[in-house]
């Protein structure tokens, strides 16, 4: 398909994966993303593909496990409280070095929290999703076209690197319709050599597994797949800079709220205020490089988020006190407008509210 | 006259043959220790032995074989 | 000609098991093993490991094996049987792994009608983690965590889970058996036999629950142990088919 199509963000999710191939999909309905599983339920049949709705996302995630385990391109979607039920399977996947994506539809939190979108699972999914040391490739897509590329990218680079991947979306982005091009379809292919799927009396069996008794051993494991998430901060960073070369003032803001700070940028310029925008769109990889390429010219920074102040942190800790680095936020569900983030961006240039 | 062999290096000592053996001919050898500390079991009178086979089947660790020559009358 | 008895099975590697002394995992793990030989299906199995005393059966069979998480064999082993339908694929299970952090799926697995062979293995007991009360301990039952005996009125009932599944529309099979003496080990066998054939009819979700001993964390030798499970757990949980389409006809 190479015409443009009006679609939901929630539903090119599931458009998206198909294209890059995935024919499972193991889910469990919560707002703000059921429409991806709806959606699916109704497009895999008709694809030859599978669609299951599981008991719970615990389920999910485990059958997410296995059908990766056995080789297939497979993936999962929910919203916040979903991620910390899948927080132990995500932990068994990475520790299994098996591939998948799960797509997280971001809403207000803690516990059962709100419907309304938000940022407040930056921590989750860059640092503690699960226990133990290991990290997801995380992306975050700010238009349903974004989600869209993202979604292939990261089916992509999962099975190159052998490592889970998320998509960090939110509800706003989930239930917007936006013009999209669909890529290209994939057809599945089964190429896996390390895979569950049957030795078929031709090699050793293949054991996925995560438990390793001799510390020895799982020492090395975790030094090796930690030489493995160096290789991939070296390359595979992503960042979108907006007016960041001469900018005073930089925005940092990912997703949805980086289309907020997007306008209040041009609104700043607009008074003359030099303010410019990075918008990471690797989360994990962190864009550092992104960041540390501006430190110098910036006089100050200010992070945009839908949360307490997270991704902050990642800012702060690369800036390291060399200029002062702000935080505005909005949570609970509350999105913040553009004009808010304006008056952020005055009063850090020393101007009237 | 059916043979046993018991590899004692796998036997664990757990005595599941000994209370399977129908002739009762079965006991652990504590003249031995393995590598494990366990004491093997032993066939204790072999003419007695009608290679039921219950030794093998009830062992854990397929540490135990018997080998029975077929008759030949029945199984040419 | 000699007929050799007591080989191990070809599914079953040529690695010492780590069980202890006596425990039935053994004898369970061997009949798998001759079942998957006997039907030829190692080079197409898919074995998914659980967690408890069996949690290293991947070093163990010889088929491809996935290690899951507590409880969740049953989600794993549909995710990898929807990916691959044409795998034979088999769980193996404890009674904590299955019936208490795993019910759940357990469950839903076999309301599913999920094709997927569950080898239960009731001890009584979690034996991994030192003997703690399982949700098939008996009433009365001594453990590290019911040292006073299991008393239902705090600690709650024991499960009988071939009966609470045989109710369950999407079960093919649900039967009860034990490893206690030779005709019992031929009869599991046969059960574990007949469950894969299920699976590879397309029948549904077969359980092969194997009343098993624990002798290190009942405290007693193997030989007794034996002796405890026909005196105590026999009368509790019943030898029996429990559901079985095959011999009732499809519903």
């Amino acid at each position: 398909m190479s015409e443009k199509v009006l679609m939901k963000g929630n539903e090119a999710i599931a458009e998206a994966a198909i294209a890059a191939g995935c024919r499972h999909f193991f889910g469990y309905p919560i707002t703000p993303q059921t429409e991806v599983a709806a959606y699916m339920s109704k497009r895999m049949p008709k694809i030859g593909g599978v669609y299951l709705q599981a008991e719970s996302e615990v389920a999910s995630i485990n059958m997410v496990l296995g059908a990766g385990a056995a080789g297939v391109r497979v993936m999962t979607s929910t919203s916040s409280p979903g991620i910390s039920l899948m927080s132990e399977g995500i932990s068994y996947i990475a520790g299994s070095d098996v591939p998948c994506l799960i797509v997280n539809v971001e809403r207000g939190g803690p516990g059962l929290g709100g419907i309304q979108p938000s940022q407040s699972d930056y921590f989750q999914a860059t640092r503690a999703t699960g226990h133990g040391d290991f990290h997801m490739l995380v992306f975050a897509p700010s238009t349903v076209q974004e989600t869209v590329d993202l979604i292939s990218d990261a089916f992509d680079l999962g099975d190159k690197y052998r490592m889970p991947t998320m998509i960090l979306s939110d509800g706003l982005l989930g239930q917007m319709m936006e013009p999209v091009v669909l890529p290209e379809p994939k057809d599945p292919t089964d190429d896996k050599e390390w895979s569950v799927r049957g030795h078929q009396g031709k090699r050793p069996h293949n054991v996925v597994n995560s438990l390793y008794i001799d510390p020895a051993v799982l020492e090395k494991l975790n030094f090796e797949r930690f030489e493995k998430y160096e290789k991939i901060k070296e390359t595979e960073q992503r960042a979108q800079e907006y007016l960041v070369d001469d900018a005073d003032i930089i925005l940092v803001a990912f997703g949805a709220s980086s289309r907020i700070a997007h306008s209040a940028v041009d609104a700043a310029r607009k008074q003359g205020i030099k303010a410019g925008l990075i918008r990471p769109i690797t989360l994990w990889p962190f864009p550092e490089k992104a960041i540390e390429k501006h430190v110098g010219h910036a006089k100050a920074f200010l992070s945009v988020e839908m949360n307490m102040g997270q991704m902050v942190e990642d800012v702060r800790m690369i800036v390291a006190r060399r200029k002062p680095v702000h935080f505005y936020g909005r949570t609970g569900g509350v999105v913040p407008t553009p004009k808010e983030v304006l008056q952020q961006i005055v009063k850090i240039n020393g101007g009237e509210l | 006259m059916p043979k046993v062999t018991v590899d004692n290096d796998r036997c664990k000592g757990c005595e599941m043959c000994v209370i399977a053996c129908p002739k009762e001919i079965l006991e652990l050898d504590h003249s031995i220790t393995n590598s494990k500390g366990y004491h093997p079991a032993h066939v204790t009178d072999a003419g007695k032995c009608i290679g039921c086979g219950s030794c093998t089947i009830m062992c854990p660790d397929c540490a135990i074989i018997v080998e029975v020559e077929r008759c030949p009358r029945r199984y040419s | 000609m000699a007929k050799v008895m007591g080989e191990r099975p070809k599914a079953l590697l040529d690695v010492p098991l780590h069980y202890c002394p006596g425990c039935t995992h053994g004898i369970v793990h061997r009949l798998v093993a001759e079942v998957i030989d006997e039907l030829g299906v190692e080079g197409r199995a898919t074995g998914v490991a659980s967690v408890g005393c069996s949690v290293f059966t991947y070093n163990y069979f010889g088929c491809d094996m996935v290690q899951a998480p507590h409880g969740r064999a049953p989600a794993v082993a549909t995710g990898v049987k929807r990916a691959r339908p044409d795998n034979v694929v088999f769980t193996y299970q404890g009674d904590g792994d299955l019936a208490a952090i795993g019910m759940g799926e357990t469950v839903h697995a076999a309301a599913r009608g999920e094709n997927i062979v569950a080898i239960f293995i009731n001890n009584a007991i979690y034996g991994m983690t030192g003997g703690q009360m399982a949700p098939t301990t008996l009433p009365g039952q001594v453990t590290q965590t019911t040292p006073y005996g299991r008393d239902p009125a705090t600690a709650g009932n024991p499960i009988r889970v071939c009966e609470l599944l045989s109710t369950v529309k999407g079960v093919a099979l649900a039967q009860r058996v034990t490893v206690d003496c030779p005709k019992n080990v031929r009869a599991a066998k046969k059960a574990i036999k007949k469950a894969f054939e299920y699976q590879m009819a397309g029948k549904g979700y077969c359980i092969v629950e194997v009343v098993s001993t624990c002798p290190t964390n009942w405290g007693m030798s193997p030989a007794d142990s034996i002796q405890w499970l026909r005196d105590n757990m026999l009368p509790y949980y019943p030898l029996g088919v429990y559901k079985d389409v095959g011999e009732e006809g499809e519903e």
